[in-house]
């Protein structure tokens, strides 16, 4: 017992003088929300650290619902979610602690990724051929459907398995927002949410953009939707979606960027950019957004939490490219400095 | 045949299926302990021990941020479970009659069931809540209560193998009930007592339901006590979940080191249980 | 009993020697004693804490959504919290987990208390009980690498070409889904029956045997007519621990359930269960109701695991009373 008891005495000594030597020279902001952001932020956060050596961030990607939900609980400095406070949710981070400032951060598009072997790196998917795919209209992967949209690929008979988000998500907002856009019978049936009943039978669920990207990968005959960033850095194939003018588009940096321009001005009202017009707009592309508390309790956390995400918004983008990312347009990002000048610090 | 032969025919049958079936568990043991080494040996490369995790596309570093945090969060669990538990225990064993000392070890065999994730729960609500902010010490309490019922339960098991003339006669001598029980009682009993203290670590070394609300993770340094932290079971979740290759041999390489430190601490806890009766 | 009653004794001797000689050492007797019974308490407290806050907390669900929470609808973004489709996925994959562990790992108590040789039993069983050490992390993360792609590609075609006329191996192999969840589960508890059951085949006496064998019995025989039904209690005490532990696993389910809240015929379906509903999504639900409904689900959790610990822990004490290990 005396020896436990020592080395449990040695343990806490070190924990004790630990935490006084490294938290002495050091602020820890914390943050919490959306995948979708994930790559961007863990890139950038690392680049602040190494300018900044006094802040570090610690960014917990558990989904828009949960970075909304501990941001409100204030559990977190800061939440990311792909999708703005909607009016009950801004009521209820209203009641908890006042006034909220939300900017954008990044912006991408959301991919339609699939694992068929045989398949071409780039299927071309109709709108109404995704939508019944979701719907679990279609469930194989050699019906006619897909098939006459892509004559000569080798489409092997393979059971459709939908791969969804299993957490509260702003990619999944993103993306039933557009399948809401373009099918009739979504929007009355399943309608747009950060979390949705999925119809389809042969339908399974993941945490995060990580886990949905996982999940398609160690399942032959998967589908799902993913940002951008996750499917290029992981060589997933993903498919080229017809687009407002009829176009089957790819999603890259140029067509997210090209739908981004279709709407210069985004606002926490007037967010989607989903669906919109242009022959080279990548359909479903969507901004992930920031929130910060207007009143901020301790002066100096205030202004590194403001200083960080100047920087994010404006040189930070640099980043956002080289993690496949697209940065965000001048408009936008002047938006974004627009309302960090509104925090009380 | 013989209605006789027929008989030990079946007989030597089914004893042969109920050795199968015991070389199939110990063969299922062997798979997964082999496939982790396998996957995991390749990831365990000093620097998985001495560095943090980079961010996602520069190739590198490690979880040494983890290994550092769980050890913490189960030093500070079992600086506060050890002493309760093992004081809890002794009680049951020397003067465990009455109302309260049942209930005290039906509860705790209760406590022993209750789902670790309904426990993490338990200490979002208590500790992170209220505090509004993850923690190192809301992990700790988690796992602390998790470690209670198993220290309390060999504890009393151990100091009631005592032989109680051991005991009478230091009480003989003069000595006073608290020091024979210090000096005397619990030496003894110690081997039993350190058996379930290294199994009750053992238990929440791996344990990663109840930090999913309390730690939350970190991916920098950090061991301050009010902060989020980092904890091994949390990143290999995290990075078993994620599509990118080297986070998923990472994970691997995590479960390797998680698995050589729970059967380490279960051998030890059988060598030391082993000392007594060596005695 | 003999014991405790003469630790009874020990101690009030060592009271009135104290009385007479050391005013001192009694108070600090009484001292000690009080702390010894201060940490008794704190398991108490702690108990009924994790009761009162759990029920505390998921009180405006309790009261706001009582009995609505029986149905299946689970979808928090229009208010409806239905965990019936939670539970179902819990009784099933734990119904597959029991069908397959608790007649492997009886076969394994069997085999390690009476048939095997000394020399054998002690390693294999230090090995099972390793088994029961392995993290459940880790058992996910092999199971989402190993396990799901075993199932997808050779056991899942091979039930549907089989036993596909029955609704349960029907539809497209996932890979993921109930029958992954359940096998994984049944991999986990496993060691906790074959633990439990060889010390309760211990306890049981060895005129038992001696009596059956001596009728001319075969070992077989013997083991199925003195040992089993002797034990019978016992055993089923097991099986129901080790029920309560697949109940309430959640990492290692949530990697290969498939995480869908859905009730099907199938098992190679999809679905979801209690425990990993709360490792999803409880770090992100907004708003009280929903947040009070995760919290009850915990609740439930963990009166289910008492009804469970009380039930089995009866029945194990009815064979042995040093059944009482913490398992």
């Amino acid at each position: 017992m005396k020896s436990i008891h020592r080395a449990a005495a040695a343990a806490l000594a070190c924990a004790v003088l630990g935490t006084g030597s490294l938290a002495l020279a050091d602020t820890q902001i914390v943050g919490a929300g959306s995948t979708f952001d994930n790559p961007f932020f863990s890139r950038a956060f690392f680049q602040y650290k190494s300018d900044h050596p006094d802040v570090t961030v610690n960014y917990q990607s558990i989904g828009s619902g949960g970075g909304i939900q501990q941001f409100t609980a204030r559990t977190v400095d800061f939440g990311a979610s792909d999708v703005p406070l909607n009016p009950n949710e801004m009521k209820a981070a209203r009641d908890a602690n006042g006034a909220v400032v939300e900017f954008p951060v990044t912006l991408g598009g959301v991919a339609i990724a699939y694992n068929v072997s045989g398949a071409p790196g780039h299927l071309q998917l109709s709108s109404s051929v995704l939508a019944n795919i979701f719907l679990g209209k279609i469930s194989v992967w050699n019906d006619p459907a897909i098939t006459s949209l892509n004559p000569g690929a080798n489409i092997p008979n393979l059971p459709i398995i939908v791969v969804h988000r299993a957490d509260s998500s702003g990619t999944t907002y993103i993306f039933t927002d557009y399948l809401s856009r373009i099918s009739a019978q979504w929007k009355s049936q399943i309608g747009t949410s950060k979390s949705v009943s999925w119809p389809a039978p042969s339908s399974v669920g993941m945490k995060g953009n990580e886990g949905v990207a996982g999940q398609i990968q160690n399942t032959p005959g998967s589908i799902g939707y993913i940002e951008l960033a996750y499917a290029l850095e992981n060589d997933i194939p993903y498919a080229a979606l017809q687009n407002q003018a009829g176009k089957f588009v790819v999603p890259t940096l140029d067509s997210v960027r090209a739908a981004a321009a279709q709407k210069p001005t985004v606002s926490p009202d007037d967010f989607s950019i989903v669906d919109l017009p242009g022959a080279d707009s990548y359909p479903i592309c969507g901004y992930s957004w920031v929130m910060l508390w207007r009143n901020q309790a301790d002066p100096d956390r205030g202004k590194q939490l403001a200083d960080l995400f100047k920087w994010v918004v404006t040189s930070g983008q640099a980043y956002a490219v080289n993690v496949k990312y697209v940065a965000l347009p001048e408009s936008v990002q002047a938006m974004a400095q627009k309302a960090l000048a509104t925090i009380h610090s | 045949m013989s209605r006789l032969a027929v008989r030990n025919a079946w007989s030597a049958f089914m004893i042969c299926v109920a050795a199968a079936c015991a070389g199939i568990a110990a063969l299922l043991l062997a798979i997964i302990v082999l496939y982790v080494l396998s996957k995991g040996a390749g990831a365990l490369r000093p620097t998985f021990f001495t560095q943090i995790p980079r961010p996602v596309g520069i190739p590198g570093g490690g979880v040494a941020n983890a290994i550092l945090g769980s050890a913490e969060i189960i030093a500070l669990a079992s600086i506060a479970a050890v002493p309760i538990g093992t004081a809890a225990g002794v009680y049951l064993a020397l003067f465990g009659r009455g109302r309260v000392a049942a209930s005290v070890r039906f509860l705790s065999d209760v406590l022993t069931g209750v789902p670790s994730i309904a426990i993490g729960v338990f200490a979002y609500a208590l500790v992170v809540l209220p505090a509004r902010q993850f923690s190192a010490v809301s992990a700790s309490v988690a796992l602390g209560i998790i470690m209670l019922p198993i220290i309390v339960r060999t504890t009393e098991e151990a100091v009631r193998l005592v032989p109680h003339t051991i005991r009478e006669g230091a009480l003989a001598l003069g000595i006073p009930a608290w020091k024979a029980t210090l000096l005397v009682t619990v030496p003894v009993a110690r081997p039993g007592i350190t058996t379930g203290v290294l199994l009750a670590i053992a238990r929440v070394a791996g344990e990663s339901a109840p930090l999913l609300f309390t730690a939350f993770g970190n991916p920098q340094w950090s061991v301050g006590l009010t902060h989020p932290i980092a904890a091994l079971p949390l990143v290999i979740f995290q990075y078993a979940i994620s599509p990118y290759k080297d986070w998923q041999q990472t994970a691997w390489g995590g479960a390797l080191v998680l698995i050589a430190l729970v059967f380490a601490l279960n051998l030890a806890a059988r060598v030391a249980l082993r000392s007594r009766f060596a005695r | 009993m003999s014991q405790d009653s003469a630790d009874l004794v020990s101690f009030r001797v060592a009271r009135r020697v104290e009385t007479g000689e050391r005013a001192r050492s009694h108070f600090a007797d009484r001292i000690f004693s009080g702390l010894l019974l201060g940490s008794a308490w704190i398991i108490l407290i702690v108990v009924c804490g994790l009761l009162a806050v759990l029920v505390k907390a998921s009180w405006p669900a309790l009261t706001t959504i009582g009995f609505k929470a029986a149905t299946l609808a689970w979808s928090p973004s229009d208010d409806r919290y239905g965990v019936l489709s939670f539970a179902f996925g819990t009784v099933v994959t734990s119904i597959i987990a029991l069908a397959l562990a608790g007649p492997m790992g009886i076969a394994v108590a069997l085999f390690l208390s009476e048939l095997a040789p000394k020399r054998l039993a002690g390693p294999v069983s230090m090995l099972v009980e390793l088994l029961a050490a392995v993290p459940s992390v880790v058992y996910g993360l092999w199971g989402l690498f190993v396990l799901a792609p075993v199932m997808r590609t050779v056991v899942q075609p091979a039930l549907g070409k089989w036993l596909g006329f029955l609704p349960l191996f029907q539809g497209p192999p996932l890979g993921i889904g109930m029958l992954t969840g359940g096998v994984l589960l049944s991999i986990m508890i496993l060691p906790t029956v074959a633990a439990i059951a060889r010390d309760v085949f211990a306890a049981v006496p060895i005129e038992q045997r001696e009596g059956m064998l001596a009728l001319g019995s075969t070992r077989w025989e013997m083991l199925t007519k003195a040992v089993l039904p002797y034990a019978r209690q016992g055993v089923i005490g097991a099986l129901v621990l080790a029920l309560g532990r697949a109940m309430g696993e959640a990492m290692a389910v949530v990697m290969v359930i498939g995480n869908t809240p859905a009730v099907s015929a199938s098992l190679f379906r999809p679905a979801y269960t209690m425990a990993s509903v709360l490792a999803n999504e409880f770090t992100e639900a907004t708003g009280q109701t929903y947040v009070a409904m995760l919290i009850e689900i915990g609740l439930l959790l963990f009166g289910m695991s008492i009804v469970v610990n009380v039930i089995a822990r009866a029945l194990v004490w009815s064979v042995s009373p040093k059944g009482t290990r913490a398992v």
